[in-house]
């Protein structure tokens, strides 16, 4: 059985994938004779080139993914070793944790209902303070620049970041390295990031990978709060994909080529980035520098931290506020009145959409963690991890833009009338579940000190004995965190649900993206709910059962 | 009435079709009975624009009717763009499904009309003038329920509603006689009032019928744009529409360095008081969106004297519908003197009919003239004349030499 795990997972990631690229790259040349495209061509470069901002489009998708993603790791980098093993932390972890519930477009309304001109802080502060007594004209969300986009990308990515940070310490000992830093004269920051950060980084550096190329390449923030003269790249691709006129079509699988490079890119520059902090670090280290005056740098990572906490629940509340709100016009803080109506109109359009997104969700993470599991312990039997390569594999769904290969993905499964189907669907989802759950599941598995199950075979236990009774238990709680992890990427997909399920699966992220479009901030408050409750509550499970399991097991809890 | 020869014809058509290809047979309207017996426990998949949840309830509603009257399944498939639908029609002809599409309905109109219609991906021949409502229909009063956009319909796509481009104010903050009278006036008020204007940013439909709109008011032969674009000198034609944007866009709101993203979003603008002057597509917007509660009740409409935009929207089912018979039952309902009446009520929808008021029976007569179009509705002797859509490849050239021009402002 387990040794087909690893067959399987790589026909479940790859199959699609290169059927969806091969529809992307062919007509990417000018291939695809269904309508018209018989033999290749440069044309659809040509005329990708000749797009108006081209350049532009590409450089602001790069630049708003490396900076967000620098800030995230720097920020949970300095939260870690600033805090960790303090009360603060814990408190903040626990107001930060739920944040990763959040899907992106949720978390992007909700910031973008705190900072807009007619936003909460400017209703808070008008008019006695800014004399406001209409909203000001200034371009603050879609700002040319993308800093409202880098904000969400922040907010978002931050708390992923840091759980998995965390589902990794108990592989690297921050609490016992804390003494020997401390007794070698260092401030804790300074220390801890000197002598745990880098075997930390080096067990969540598939995740940040992750989250450069999901920043570098996503549509559902960059729609909401990005630039729009002209979008990020990937926006401008789905425009394109969507086009009536469907010679656009190749002009979109050009495009998607040069977004795989902006990634590629993106990577490359951060590996670069990765050595030079490396080599500072090591200066650092030699020099003898001990960062003992870090009050600042304590204070401004707490700071950062409790503020993507503040800000996206801050926003989330108002978001539900909304959803109650009756007439509410600037600047009144709060509404002149409060009505049900919105969620009394509502509720009964909800339940299909909640009952695909459960079954969807449901089923393709726990397909994926079943398969992850099935091949790490095949890989722990074997002792080959397959390398490089099998990585790579993993990776492919996370670095190729959604759109360009769903196309493609689309077409064969139109042609085997598979469309439209469950089936269809929770192996779509899987194309993205199962790497995130992989990702997130793989270097605290690997991480794992093998010598408890060397011990459990010294007194006579089988394999399967050991996986059940010593693995499986410590590894509960990166299990758990994986599948809500799986749960949350499964809940947020828009374009596969959209384009495979041919819009008749409407889920609850696809309804808030279609009723997003409107701008009706109430019912945007519903869907956004509703879109926050259902991972959180994965989430609260990830969380409450291992405490629970092993309250009586302190090692394995805090570790 | 020369409709009985069409009739005629449809039906030999059909006829002689169905006895060449008896295992093909496709649903006739012309034997309605037939089609109701068809539809009955079918699903129609209608992909429809999801943006409005008044418009979503709507259709809900409909879908609650039909379910209980018919036997037909309607599931709303909420689309952020109508080329999507289009965009998957040709993906299924260019994977070889020639039956069991995924999409049985589409609210259509214009440029999609016109590709559907152009690459043969419609539903065919003439089915809905062949619906037992059509007998409903204006067709004599409303010229674009047989032409839309230029594009002659020939019974491939089903009237469902009238749109006409309707300006909105905030009455509280200005006065209604102080508001522009024309795109000219418009570009004078806006560069006084810096800020307070914008349009949704083309291609969002109602953004690219703003330039329609400014075009038609400043282009000097209007016959012009009846004509296909490439059969004309567009820099030449456009000119004037162009350095009418050059001058307006400094004085929008923020500086022309975003634009909302569609018209309800320039709604919730107005009502936080962000911009002083919106339009839509729909007279009674305004007066739905006070119903609603989500605008003012100061909020009034107004139009141009020398006239605006106007067309008319649709419903058309592709060529690989898979419950045709279906979506014919649910195309003739929404022709039907109650739905219609419904749609046109503000507290639903405040959509304008496409039937002709003397064609209907007393009842349904006075079911219209019950309806209260709402505080901020002009009468329809109020709002003047209509402007008729150019050929549909100015909305797509308009579109591409706008990105040009203003797609990178930063």
């Amino acid at each position: 059985m387990l040794r087909f795990a690893p067959t399987f997972a790589i026909a479940i990631l790859c199959l699609p994938l290169l059927a969806g690229t091969a529809g992307t790259l062919l007509p990417a040349f000018g291939y695809l004779p269904a309508i018209g495209g018989d033999r290749l061509t440069l044309a659809p470069f040509a005329a990708l080139l000749a797009e108006p901002g081209l350049f532009r489009s590409a450089l602001t998708a790069l630049a708003t993914g490396l900076v967000s993603t620098f800030l995230s790791v720097a920020i949970v980098a300095l939260f870690v070793c600033g805090w960790y093993g303090t009360r603060t932390f814990a408190t903040l972890q626990h107001l930060v944790a739920p944040l990763l519930a959040v899907p992106h477009a949720a978390a992007a309304f909700a910031l973008a209902f705190m900072i807009a001109p007619s936003g909460f802080v400017a209703r808070l502060l008008s008019p006695w303070a800014t004399g406001w007594d209409r909203p000001p004209d200034l371009l603050i969300v879609n700002d040319a620049m993308g800093l409202a986009l880098v904000a969400g990308l922040v907010v978002k990515e931050v708390p992923f970041l840091l759980l998995v940070t965390l589902a990794a310490i108990p592989q690297s000992p921050v609490m016992a390295a804390l003494p020997l830093v401390r007794s070698l004269g260092h401030g804790r920051t300074l220390g801890l990031l000197l002598a745990v950060w880098p075997g930390l980084y080096r067990q969540i550096r598939l995740a940040v990978f992750a989250v450069i190329a999901y920043a570098t390449s996503n549509v559902d923030m960059a729609v909401i709060l990005g630039p729009t003269l002209p979008p990020t790249l990937p926006v401008r691709l789905v425009g394109w994909m969507n086009d009536a006129d469907l010679s656009r079509r190749f002009v979109a699988c050009a495009g998607a080529l040069v977004q795989i490079g902006v990634t590629a890119v993106a990577l490359l520059l951060w590996i670069i980035l990765e050595r030079l902090t490396a080599a500072i670090g090591s200066a650092i280290a030699d020099r003898g520098l001990r960062g003992q005056r870090e009050r600042a740098v304590r204070f401004a990572s707490g700071v950062a931290m409790a503020l993507a906490a503040t800000v996206v629940f801050g926003g989330l509340a108002l978001l539900a506020l909304w959803s109650v709100a009756g007439l509410w016009s600037f600047p009144d803080a709060w509404p002149q009145s409060l009505t049900i109506r919105t969620w009394e109109k509502s509720l009964p359009s909800v339940a299909a959409p909640l009952a695909n997104t459960l079954s969807i969700a449901g089923l393709s993470t726990v397909l994926s963690v079943i398969i992850v599991l099935a091949c790490l312990q095949r890989e722990n039997e074997t002792g080959r991890t397959g390398g490089n390569r099998a990585l790579l594999l993993v990776y492919l769904p996370l670095l190729v833009p959604q759109i360009g290969f769903l196309f493609g993905l689309q077409l064969l499964l139109v042609s085997g009338g598979w469309d439209a189907s469950l089936g269809a669907l929770v192996l779509v989802h899987m194309v993205f579940v199962l790497p995130y759950v992989f990702l997130s599941l793989t270097a605290p598995w690997r991480a794992f000190d093998r010598r408890y199950e060397a011990i459990a075979i010294g007194l006579g236990a089988s394999p399967s004995r050991v996986f059940w009774a010593i693995r499986l238990p410590m590894m509960l709680r990166a299990v758990l965190v994986a599948t809500a992890v799986g749960f949350a990427v499964s809940v947020g997909q828009y374009l596969p649900t959209l384009l495979v399920g041919a819009g008749r699966f409407p889920t609850i992220t696809t309804e808030a993206v279609a009723l997003g479009a409107g701008g009706n901030r109430r019912v945007i408050g519903v869907y956004a709910f509703l879109q926050l409750a259902l991972p959180f509550l994965a989430f609260a499970v990830a969380s409450a059962v291992p405490a629970l399991l092993f309250r009586n097991r302190r090692a394995i809890q805090a570790a | 009435m020369n409709l009985r020869p069409i009739l005629a014809a449809a039906l030999s058509a059909c006829l002689t079709s169905a006895l060449s290809a008896p295992a093909f047979a496709e649903p006739d309207p012309a034997n309605w009975e037939a089609v109701l017996a068809e539809a009955k426990g079918q699903t129609v998949y209608w992909n429809a624009w999801g943006g409005s949840t008044q418009i979503n309830d709507y259709i809900a509603w409909v879908g609650d009717t039909l379910r209980e009257r018919h036997d037909v399944r309607l599931v709303h498939v909420k689309l952020e763009d109508t080329a999507t639908a289009v965009a998957t029609v040709v993906a299924e002809k260019a994977a070889g499904r020639e039956t069991g599409g995924s999409i049985d309905l589409i609210w259509i109109n214009g440029e999609n009309f016109a590709s559907l219609k152009r690459q043969s991906l419609l539903f065919s021949p003439g089915w809905a003038t062949s619906l037992p409502n059509w007998a409903f229909v204006d067709v004599e009063n409303k010229p674009t329920i047989t032409t839309d956009f230029t594009i002659p319909t020939e019974g491939l796509e089903s009237p469902w509603g009238m749109a006409k481009l309707v300006f909105f104010h905030d009455s509280a903050r200005t006065q209604t006689a102080s508001m522009p009278k024309s795109a000219a006036e418009l570009l004078q008020w806006a560069a006084a009032n810096p800020g307070r204007f914008s349009y949704p940013q083309p291609p969002d439909f109602v953004g690219s019928s703003f330039l329609k709109q400014v075009l038609a008011e400043t282009v000097t032969d209007p016959s012009v744009l009846q004509q296909p674009v490439e059969s004309v000198d567009f820099a030449a034609v456009t000119a004037p529409l162009f350095a009418y944007l050059d001058q307006l866009h400094p004085h929008l709101w923020r500086q022309a360095k975003a634009f909302p993203k569609d018209y309800p979003s320039m709604s919730q603008l107005l009502a936080d008081g962000e911009l002083e002057i919106t339009f839509a597509f729909n007279p009674a917007e305004a007066s739905n969106q006070i119903a609603g509660g989500l605008l003012p009740d100061t909020i009034r409409s107004f139009t141009f004297p020398g006239g605006t935009l106007s067309n008319t929207h649709f419903v058309a089912i592709p060529f690989n519908a898979n419950a045709k018979a279906g979506a014919l039952v649910v195309a003739d309902f929404l022709l039907s003197p109650e739905a219609q009446a419904r749609k046109q009520d503000p507290g639903v929808w405040g959509d304008p009919t496409v039937l002709a008021m003397d064609k209907l029976n007393e009842a349904d007569r006075a079911a219209f003239d019950a309806l209260d179009l709402g505080i901020a509705t002009l009468a329809p002797a109020e709002l003047g004349p209509a402007l008729a859509e150019p050929h549909p490849s100015w909305m797509t050239m308009l579109e591409t030499e706008w990105a040009k021009r203003y797609g990178v402002a930063n």
